[in-house]
């Protein structure tokens, strides 16, 4: 078949129907250039979410819960083995917070393929003294540079930099801290311990996760410095966050080291499940749209052939007369689709990109961000993929239907009804 | 080696809406390579009928049709299409030019269909067809922009254009003039004396058909002259 010239008879009909078939293709452009920017859009913003909570969340945490024994005295008892045991007012046994063994553990746990990383923590509660007033918070003991490539807290700094942390005595507080105490970086806060121990440290940053109830009574110190406030031993550990390549392991991970270790763990599967489903929804809704688009662009098109066949009908019967059987004609009115389609989805792919960046441009100052200056984009080259196929699929079935009636046309009885 | 062209064996055909109704009853017809046949009759006879089966558009018939010695009856949509490009030019009373394209390439494009010549070849050989029919001046114009006369020659060009054994007219001069009428006549006559070409034409027009070497009448779906 003489494809150069199908398309050529094709090329000759647009444009003799030069307005239509450019409306037939803006319906196109239109819907793929929505589609991207309200794909890249959404996504953009589902990163910044997401970010917010997952990024700030170890994807495993391996730590000792306050609870119960499992195994009670009881059940060790020969005589009472076979009988059910109802125990009454059973409290928590109080294994200490530090995790044991925690060095070869992480030692062990760096060794593993599919782990990023390991950060260990302390967490402890303090209270922050100003004056009078005593402020109840939290001492987060890090390591700095490893939570830094973790959980990139860098990020989120308002004032100082993380790396400040290694200097001795330092620490970094929360903005909401910061404003109540009306400290700055460069000050010296004075902390109480647990134990009773009185600290004084100096403020080398402020940082704002953009979570009030987390900036009120968070603040970072090295773990040397924790474990010093706390008068532990080195080897004093309370929190190992892990982050794995693949997160979909991580339930699976979560249950081998609560295993292998001896320890309680938790997955981010688990803390975080209410963010997964947001995000899923807000995906799904962007797509929805971005297809009922397409599809309102596909019946665009398909108006337009039929209503050119209709035109057409004498030259169809001609091309059938000297020559053209009806599967010629199938194609013509196909590669007459295929090319609104293509044009019309590349250009639509252009405005997509287009109008992405410029709401990228625009500013969007949140408190609870510091980092972000305008609207967040995702420029993913998937969106732009799905968008140019979804495209091509549309105008292909868009144009199949009038392609085939063209092609049943009868010249008979085109050329005897004159 | 024979010399029939085109032959029809028991030619029958029905209308089936608003009633099945016998159009053409048991037709055997042949022409011969050369001749310039002419079919009459009056409105309702079958004769347009008769030539649209034998054109291998419309399939739906009884008998048989042998066209060249092969027996066309039964092939396939493709087989036909090709059939129709390669060997059968055609001419219709509205001259049923394509809109889009200039005269040139309207009579192109059957050649270009087949693919037998290379576009250079084929571009020749229309502005040479063209040449003879006096029309080589409106090559580059565009068919609205030519009279009726004129299209009709462009048409005739265009069937002439993949050397075809045979061309049917359908009351190719019904639309047309005295003098355009009697131009058209003259091209058929030329191209029957000079190339030998095998011509069937049906009209209505007497003075017309008085000329042709063979008259064939027909009524009431039978050949009866």
């Amino acid at each position: 078949m003489n494809y150069k010239l199908l398309f050529s008879i094709a090329v000759h009909l647009m444009r003799s129907r030069l307005k239509q078939t450019i409306i037939a293709g803006a319906g196109v452009t239109f819907g793929i250039a929505m589609f991207i920017t309200l794909v890249s859009f959404m996504y953009g913003m589902n990163d910044l979410l997401d970010g917010l909570i997952i990024n700030r969340t170890p994807h495993v945490r391996l730590y000792n819960e306050i609870k119960p024994s499992e195994n009670q005295p009881i059940n060790l008892s020969k005589e009472h083995k076979n009988e059910v045991n109802f125990i009454h007012s059973i409290k928590p046994k109080d294994r200490g917070k530090s995790i044991y063994n925690a060095k070869s553990i992480i030692q062990s746990l760096k060794l593993d393929q599919r782990v990023i990383d390991v950060a260990p923590k302390i967490t402890t509660p303090v209270f922050f003294n100003s004056g009078t007033i005593e402020i109840s918070g939290v001492v987060n003991g890090i390591e700095v540079l490893t939570e830094q490539k973790l959980f990139t807290l860098n990020d989120y700094m308002v004032d100082g930099k993380i790396e400040d942390l290694q200097q001795n005595n330092s620490i970094i507080i929360g903005k909401g801290l910061s404003t109540k105490m009306l400290l700055n970086k460069g000050d010296i806060i004075k902390i109480t311990t647990p134990k009773g121990s009185l600290a004084s440290m100096k403020i080398v940053g402020i940082i704002q996760i953009g979570i009030a109830e987390i900036d009120d009574i968070t603040s970072y110190t090295s773990l040397s410095m924790a474990q010093k406030l706390l008068g532990a031993p080195k080897s004093y550990i309370t929190d190992l966050q892990v982050k794995v390549h693949d997160i979909t392991l991580a339930p699976a991970l979560a249950k081998e080291y609560r295993n292998r270790y001896h320890v309680d763990t938790i997955d981010y599967q688990t803390t975080n499940s209410q963010f997964e489903t947001g995000t899923t929804i807000r995906s799904i809704i962007s797509y929805a749209v971005g297809i009922v688009l397409l599809i309102v662009a596909g019946f665009g098109i398909y108006n337009i052939l039929n209503m050119m066949i209709f035109e057409k009908m004498d030259s169809i019967a001609i091309l059938k007369a000297t020559g053209f059987s009806g599967s010629d004609v199938k194609w013509i009115f196909m590669s007459l689709s295929m090319v609104i389609g293509i044009c019309g989805g590349v250009l639509g792919l252009l405005f997509g990109f287009v109008f992405s960046s410029i709401i990228d441009m625009i500013p969007f100052n949140t408190a609870a961000l510091p980092t972000v200056k305008t609207f967040p984009i995702n420029y993913n080259p998937m969106f732009y993929g799905i968008g140019i196929t979804f495209a091509l699929i549309t105008t292909f079935i868009a144009g199949l239907f009038p392609a085939l009636k063209a092609s049943k046309v009868d010249p008979v009885e085109i050329i005897r009804g004159k | 080696m024979s010399n029939i062209v085109l032959e029809t064996q028991k030619l029958t055909k029905y209308f089936n809406d608003p009633v099945r109704m016998q159009v053409l009853k048991e037709i055997d017809l042949q022409v011969e390579h050369g001749e310039f046949v002419s079919i009459v009759g009056k409105s309702g006879c079958g004769k347009s009928t008769l030539l649209y089966l034998l054109s291998t558009m419309d399939t739906d018939y009884e008998g048989q049709i042998f066209m060249d010695e092969q027996l066309i009856t039964g092939k396939t949509d493709k087989e036909l299409a090709l059939i129709r490009n390669a060997q059968i030019g055609f001419v219709f009373q509205f001259h049923y030019l394509l809109n889009e394209f200039n005269v040139l390439r309207n009579v192109m494009l059957p050649g270009l269909k087949l693919g037998q010549f290379s576009e250079e070849e084929i571009e020749h050989n229309a502005i040479e067809h063209l040449r003879t029919l006096d029309m080589q001046d409106q090559a580059l114009k565009m068919p609205n922009q030519l009279s009726g006369g004129q299209k009709q020659r462009v048409a005739i060009a265009r069937a002439l254009i993949n050397n075809p054994i045979i061309i049917m007219g359908d009351e190719p001069t019904g639309n047309l003039d005295k003098k355009n009428s009697d131009l058209v006549f003259d091209i058929f006559n030329e191209l029957t004396k000079e190339h030998n070409q095998t011509l069937l034409i049906v009209t209505h027009d007497p003075d017309f058909a008085n000329r042709t070497h063979r008259i064939v009448t027909m009524e009431d779906g039978k050949i009866i002259s």
